[in-house]
């Protein structure tokens, strides 16, 4: 499979393969590491951001293609339905049907509210289905919530909402017996001690996986639960605008048939967004790791609404998306690859790096390394650096490649490329959207009775995310946003349902000077007739 | 040039690049998806897929993310299957003989075609794992299914109409519930925190200025 070039790097590869395998590459100071983000993260491309000039965020820079859909027209201009009747009446609304809003519905529904999932494509169609590699959790005797804390406060260059974090990992623990609790299973040694390895920017090895299909084995099993529950999923539908009260509060959602286009009205005492991240937005060109319906379809109905977004100008590359074969450009290998002691090298077969520094800075190094002309080129013009995955073998024996990450072996089987001999091409991917609607400790926004969880919120990760943080994000706060959700819809009555916010952020389109050319939110990426995703 | 094949889809020819995948081929066609299309990398089973190549007489299926067109490929999408999902509560059940008779008694109907593991996407072996249903050993039917990926295709094979995701979802449920062992060092450490015992070390972390925290983390002890 792979070409001649290729083949020759590989040589080189495999001849300082062992030496490779047993050296601790030193890890970097923090002023070398401020270094190669300044010079090669893609959040410090100036030209890729543009201002925002109207919403709560005005002034602020956003990456353009968010910021065209942030000003972009409702799907509902000069089309607002009647609202009189609505065809959905329930306590808790959840838009999204991942990894947060089915562990929100599972808690509402604990609350003994009345909960309802809409999804635009099925329960469990989500970037949680895709997370692989693990979740993070301090349950060891030598680590603590107060390390968790610091590497995660830490990896997030100290942007994060400290309440968040200690949310974050002071749940984690009780979040991890929850899930044991409902049948998910986990890497564990024959006494029931967690097998937990490092990811990038952690102190202590505290990722817990299942094999590298830990967020489908998460995903699958919460999914069983909604529907052992009986609790209604309305999927293949989107919802496109929010519905507030006479009063300002959210309640409700229009919702859209993404099959026969028939709009639908769900009245809610209250609202959680659990729409995920961005990545289909594909900003700056780059490929990924995403979930085809990752459109930031939340941030756009929160923003309409007036719920304010914080650090929507971070987004992850993850460092290491498959860069060869094309058949899976963009795709994401997972980081318990490196976590397993696989390390990145160059085209003459040089380890560059540690390679279990943070995602940010590993993915600039990955970068550097091209800039650098150490690449390996693809002969669609694409670029990379090796993924030494053999050494994982050499390193814990025969036989953990295919027992530790067997969806990473049959990815690359189906191209003929065995990583069990053979390394893996590999160049940053879009992966993961840092920032996100602004949250308080009850995950409520600023807005009365909207709620925001899991990738969608912003807050958790400051400016990067963790591996790990997030499958447990989407736990922790999916649940916490069923809690708290459920807890005021007792004691909410919904007003008279109004759309005036249209009209309202229409007019402040207009007065900013702002014709939109298009409509918002986007829901799917457009890959008609196209090559390349 | 790049090079191209014709493929069929449901019937009618297009033409495409030989490089895409089968799903990429149906956009380049000109197909916007809403239905058989999920994550796009393999995880969802959502674009399960069936096929047959001009000429050849063998029946495939696949997952149209992840394989690639060849010329004079017929295909047609699989992307909803009607399984038997049951309704059961995860605190009533128990890993015994009785819980799979009671929800999925069909499993007993399997005549041995092996039609399921022919068909199966990921490469399973489906049949394997519904004997270890029947005979109650969910550990080992867990592990033969883990990597399912729930697209369907098998039970659409099954002449005694057999669910066998469902199946193997349960299993696994019931293997991670009852039958691994439990993990000691979670549960002193949910008690730990419950009592408070983390509390102090966490705060006194948050309390710490921003020059000091950027200290204590650019310096933390790393473990090997």
């Amino acid at each position: 499979m792979y070409t001649e070039e290729m083949l020759e790097s590989i040589k080189k590869v495999e001849a300082k393969r062992a030496e490779n395998a047993a050296m601790e590459p030193r890890r970097m100071t923090a002023e070398e590491k401020d270094q190669v983000l300044k010079e090669n993260h893609p959040d410090y491309r100036e030209d890729q951001f543009d201002v925002l000039t109207v919403g709560p965020n005005k002034g602020e820079k956003a990456p353009k293609e968010l910021v065209k859909m942030l000003q972009s027209d409702s799907r509902l201009k000069d089309n607002l339905p009647d609202l009189s009747c609505p065809d959905y009446e329930t306590d808790v609304l959840i838009i999204g049907g991942g990894g947060a809003g089915a562990s929100a519905a599972i808690e509402a529904d604990n609350a003994g509210e009345k909960v309802m999932i809409v999804t635009k494509l099925r329960i469990g169609d989500a970037n949680t289905m895709m997370a692989e590699g693990g979740i993070q959790a301090a349950d060891k005797p030598n680590d603590s919530p107060a390390q968790h804390f610091l590497d995660c406060y830490g990896g997030g260059h100290f942007a994060a909402d400290k309440e968040l974090v200690y949310k974050l990992v002071t749940e984690a623990p009780e979040g991890i017996e929850w899930l044991q609790d409902l049948g998910v299973e986990f890497d564990k040694d024959a006494e029931g001690n967690m097998i937990t390895t490092h990811g990038g920017g952690t102190s202590r090895k505290r990722m817990h996986a299942a094999k590298d299909y830990s967020g489908a084995e998460i995903m699958r099993t919460l999914r069983d639960e909604v529907l052992n529950r009986k609790i209604p999923v309305v999927d293949f539908t989107s919802a496109i605008e929010l519905i507030m009260d006479d009063k300002g509060h959210c309640a409700g959602a229009v919702l859209m048939n993404m099959e026969t286009g028939e709009i639908l009205i769900a009245k809610a005492k209250v609202v959680i967004i659990a729409t995920g991240g961005a990545g289909r937005m594909h900003y700056q060109g780059f490929p990924t790791s995403n979930h085809y319906g990752a459109t930031a379809d939340g941030l756009v109905l929160a923003y309409r609404v007036g719920a304010p977004l914080r650090e929507q100008y971070t987004l992850q590359y993850h460092p290491t998306g498959a860069a060869f074969p094309e058949q899976i450009f963009g795709a994401l290998v997972t980081e318990k690859v490196r976590s397993l002691g696989a390390k990145l090298v160059n085209v003459d077969g040089e380890v560059f790096m540690n390679p279990l520094e943070t995602r940010d800075v590993t993915a600039s190094t990955v970068i550097r390394e091209c800039r650098r002309g150490k690449q390996v080129d693809t002969p669609t013009g694409g670029q990379g650096v090796w993924l030494d995955a053999p050494m994982i073998d050499i390193i814990h024996g025969e036989g953990t490649i295919e027992k530790r990450i067997p969806a990473m072996l049959r990815m690359f089987l189906k191209y003929g490329i065995d990583i069990r001999k053979q390394p893996m091409l590999i160049y940053p991917t879009l992966h993961y959207q840092n920032g996100g609607v602004k949250v308080g400790t009850d995950s409520q926004t600023c807005v009365e009775n909207l709620f925001v969880a899991g990738e969608a919120a912003g807050g958790v990760h400051g400016e990067n995310r963790l591996m790990g943080n997030s499958l447990l994000d989407v736990i922790v706060f999916g649940r916490n946003a069923g809690k708290y959700a459920a807890a005021k819809a007792k004691t909410v009555e919904v007003g008279k349902l109004t759309l005036d916010h249209v009209a309202k952020f229409e007019k402040e389109l207009a007065d900013a000077g702002i014709q939109p050319d298009e409509v918002s939110p986007k829901l799917l990426p457009d890959y008609t007739r196209k090559v390349n995703d | 040039m790049e090079q191209m094949v014709n493929v069929f889809v449901m019937g009618k020819k297009y033409e495409v690049p030989a490089s895409l995948t089968i799903m990429k081929a149906l956009e380049y066609a000109g197909y916007k998806l809403v239905r058989g299309c999920g994550c796009r990398n393999g995880f969802c089973g959502a674009c399960a897929t069936i096929y047959r190549i001009k000429g050849d007489r063998e029946l495939h299926t696949c997952l149209a993310c992840s394989t690639q067109v060849v010329e004079g490929m017929y295909i047609t999408q699989l992307p909803f299957f009607p399984l038997i999902k049951e309704i059961y509560d995860i605190n009533e059940v128990r890993p015994d003989e009785t819980v799979m008779m009671k929800n999925y008694p069909e499993i007993y109907s399997c005549i041995g075609c092996n039609a399921c593991t022919n068909a199966c996407t990921q490469g399973l072996n489906v049949m394997q794992y519904i004997a270890y249903a029947q005979r109650a050993e969910y550990a080992k039917c867990a592990e033969e299914s883990f990597d399912c990926v729930m697209c369907g295709v098998c039970s659409s094979r099954c002449p005694a109409g057999i669910s066998h995701p469902q199946v193997a979802m349960l299993a696994r449920r019931l293997n991670g519930k009852y039958i691994e062992p439990k993990c000691q060092h979670l549960a002193d450490r949910v008690k730990e925190i419950e009592e408070g015992k983390c509390e102090e070390a966490i705060r006194a972390n948050m309390a710490l200025s921003d020059a000091e925290i950027r200290e204590k983390y650019n310096n933390r002890e790393i473990e090997k």
